[in-house]
């Protein structure tokens, strides 16, 4: 199995023009580059992005509370502002987001089990905390949701986009491939998003007067604030560790 | 040397097995393999996936061969599942698409120079030229998009610029369509290459229309759905220079005569010990496929199945750049245009061609959009400076 410094090991990549100068020069001697300023004509694309943005669809809609009886018991009605279905977007993001977090860390967990012994002083416990606390979170914004009268169960617009902001995450972490430090930087940015939108959340609720949920979300913002201390610190010290070793 | 057919028996088909772990083993290394590794695994699944094609459509046709059919079918998808899962998923499918370009040009210009037909040589170039014109746009496409050079995944064997133009290439149907080779008097090899590209071109089909939803980008998704109708159309042109009047099992055993061949091929050449073994392992089982339709063949239409596929393998495909033939041959041949199954000059085009693509780019030509300006550069058109080697 390959430690974290065999992932920065010198080897055979091949990607490079210095791998193969007597390619690389017969790539250049057969085009027009313009040795000192490339030709750009950006304008065309940006004209058909712009033109499909003008016409675009949204990606969908928020469902509104499933019956009648839902709207009466709703704490929609007891919000202020005019679009209580921003606000449960929002925390539909938050829930798919801890969600698709908690599986990042199973994935992860796994992996640093392999590696267990290249992080002094991390046990599989400290992930399988923060793994915890994210399931947790989702289950707090699931309360959240159904106390609204709204649909916990429902995908809504943000939701579905953090599922494809998280992809390249979820590739990045899943791979047999990548080591632990190389994890643990897709994990970080997982953990900064996490917490941004914590923050967002928080500011959301404070604006429409939903001060129960402020309290609470407080609490899950400092475990976020956590993650990214810890994360942040074990990815640096993993790699600042591999520039060292011999 | 070459393989010499019918005296290596092969792997017998009961003793063609694989399970998931093998199946989805560890790929191949986008960084530190040679592009002609990746070039041999997406040209293989190309086959395989022709191989489950053919297989299906040929036991719609015939009630007797289909037990054999689906037995041998069952190790074909088997096979193309151990061969595509060799790609990495560090590949972004737009790296890929680079990869599958890279195929459709160093092969088709390999074997238009091997191929002892001239007119199925000719209609390679004029192949050749549209797919060199894909990877120049595709290159405009993953730089302005993902901000990558396709060179990373070409490793400098492949130019990228412009060849015939994409806007250009959409034809009237009638225009796609060749003249077939003669069964009676074409060289096994002749066979070989044209079912080869015929599949090629076939699964780089269905990979673009597989893929090309899968892009939130307009523009991206605009050029996926243009270069999917041009390999369409090569498809619809390789295809027609297959002989139609080759009966189901000669079609068959072809089909099988093409992958031991290109196995063969893979083999000679494959620098990787692990891919290597792959291959090995691969073009025993071809072999065993080719004796059981060999003995099917025999049984039912009493021929010897030499007279079709011949006694020995060509020489193998070769696997290496081919930048010299290409670029000559987009000096000479750019300004073909196809009238029925004829080339002509660019002034003889037949009208059909040009009123049909004129409707198809009245909204604009996504190919031209995104390479407008697009001088390829080492390390992309961001970088300020070219590359000192």
């Amino acid at each position: 199995m390959q430690e974290s410094i065999d992932s920065t090991r010198l080897g055979a990549n091949r990607t490079g023009m210095q791998t193969s100068p007597v390619l690389g020069k017969a790539m250049l001697d057969n085009t027009e580059i313009d040795l000192v300023e490339p030709t750009m004509d950006p304008q065309p694309l940006a004209e058909v992005r712009a033109d499909y943005i003008r016409d675009a669809d949204p990606l969908g809609s928020v469902p509104p509370p499933a019956t009648a009886k839902g709207m009466a018991k709703s704490g929609m009605k007891m919000m202020t502002g005019n679009r209580p279905q921003a606000f449960v977007d929002k925390l539909a993001e938050r829930l798919a987001y801890e969600r698709g977090g908690t599986r990042l860390y199973d994935a992860a967990i796994v992996k640093f089990a392999e590696y267990s012994d290249e992080l002094q002083g991390v046990t599989v416990a400290d992930l399988e905390q923060i793994r915890d606390e994210e399931a947790d979170h989702a289950a707090l914004i699931m309360e959240c949701i159904e106390e609204l009268g709204a649909d916990p169960t429902a995908q809504t617009p943000s939701a579905d986009l953090v599922g494809i902001e998280s992809m390249g995450l979820m590739q990045a972490i899943t791979d047999p491939r990548t080591n632990l430090a190389q994890t643990l930087h897709a994990l970080l940015l997982a953990e900064l998003g996490d917490e941004a939108g914590w923050e967002t959340l928080i500011a959301f609720a404070e604006q429409i007067g939903q001060s129960e949920m402020v309290t609470r979300f407080r609490e899950a913002e400092q475990h976020e604030q956590e993650h990214v201390f810890k994360v942040r610190g074990w990815y640096e010290s993993l790699t600042l560790e591999t520039g060292e070793l011999v | 040397m070459a393989l010499t057919l019918f005296e290596d028996r092969g792997t017998p088909l009961d003793r063609q097995r694989f399970t998931w772990r093998e199946m989805a083993g560890k790929p191949i290394s986008k960084l530190d393999d040679d592009a002609f590794t990746r070039v041999r695994v997406i040209l293989m699944n190309g086959l395989e996936n022709e191989a489950l094609r053919f297989s299906h459509a040929a036991a719609r046709l015939n009630l007797e061969l289909r037990l054999p059919l689906a037995e041998v079918r069952r190790v074909e998808q088997h096979q193309a599942t151990m061969i595509n899962w060799l790609l990495g998923a560090d590949h972004s499918p737009l790296e890929t698409t680079i990869g599958y370009e890279q195929v459709a040009i160093e092969i088709t210009a390999a074997l238009a120079q091997q191929e002892p037909d001239a007119y199925l040589a000719q209609n390679y170039r004029f192949g050749l030229l549209e797919d060199f014109d894909h990877m120049y746009r595709y290159s405009a496409l993953l730089d302005r998009l993902e901000g990558k050079d396709s060179n990373n995944i070409l490793q400098s064997y492949t130019d990228v610029m412009p060849g015939r133009p994409t806007v250009v290439e959409h034809r009237a149907p009638e225009n796609d369509l060749r003249r077939p080779f003669d069964r009676t008097t074409a060289a096994p090899l002749t066979k070989l290459n044209a079912l080869t590209l015929t599949a090629a071109e076939h699964q780089t089909h269905d990979y673009y229309m597989n893929i090309g939803p899968l892009f939130a980008d307009p523009v991206a998704r605009q050029l996926y759905a243009e270069i999917a109708s041009i390999e369409e159309q090569h498809v619809t042109q390789y295809e027609s220079l297959l002989d139609p009047s080759q009966s189901l099992l000669e079609n068959w055993l072809l089909h099988e005569a093409m992958e031991v061949y290109n196995y063969y091929s893979c083999v000679q050449s494959e620098p990787n010990t692990r891919i290597k073994a792959i291959w090995e392992r691969m073009l025993n089982y071809e072999l065993g496929h080719l004796h059981l339709v060999g003995e099917l063949f025999k049984k039912h239409e009493r021929r010897d199945p030499q007279e079709i596929v011949g006694e020995r393998l060509p020489d193998p495909i070769p696997f290496e750049s081919q930048r010299e033939f290409v670029r000559e041959t987009l000096a000479r041949e750019v300004d073909l245009r196809p009238h029925g199954p004829d080339f002509v000059s660019l002034e003889e085009e037949p009208q059909s061609s040009i009123d049909y693509r004129n409707q198809l780019n009245s909204q604009g030509s996504p190919s031209e959009t995104v390479a407008a300006g697009y001088v390829w550069r080492p390390g992309t058109e961001l970088s300020r400076k070219v590359v000192n080697l």
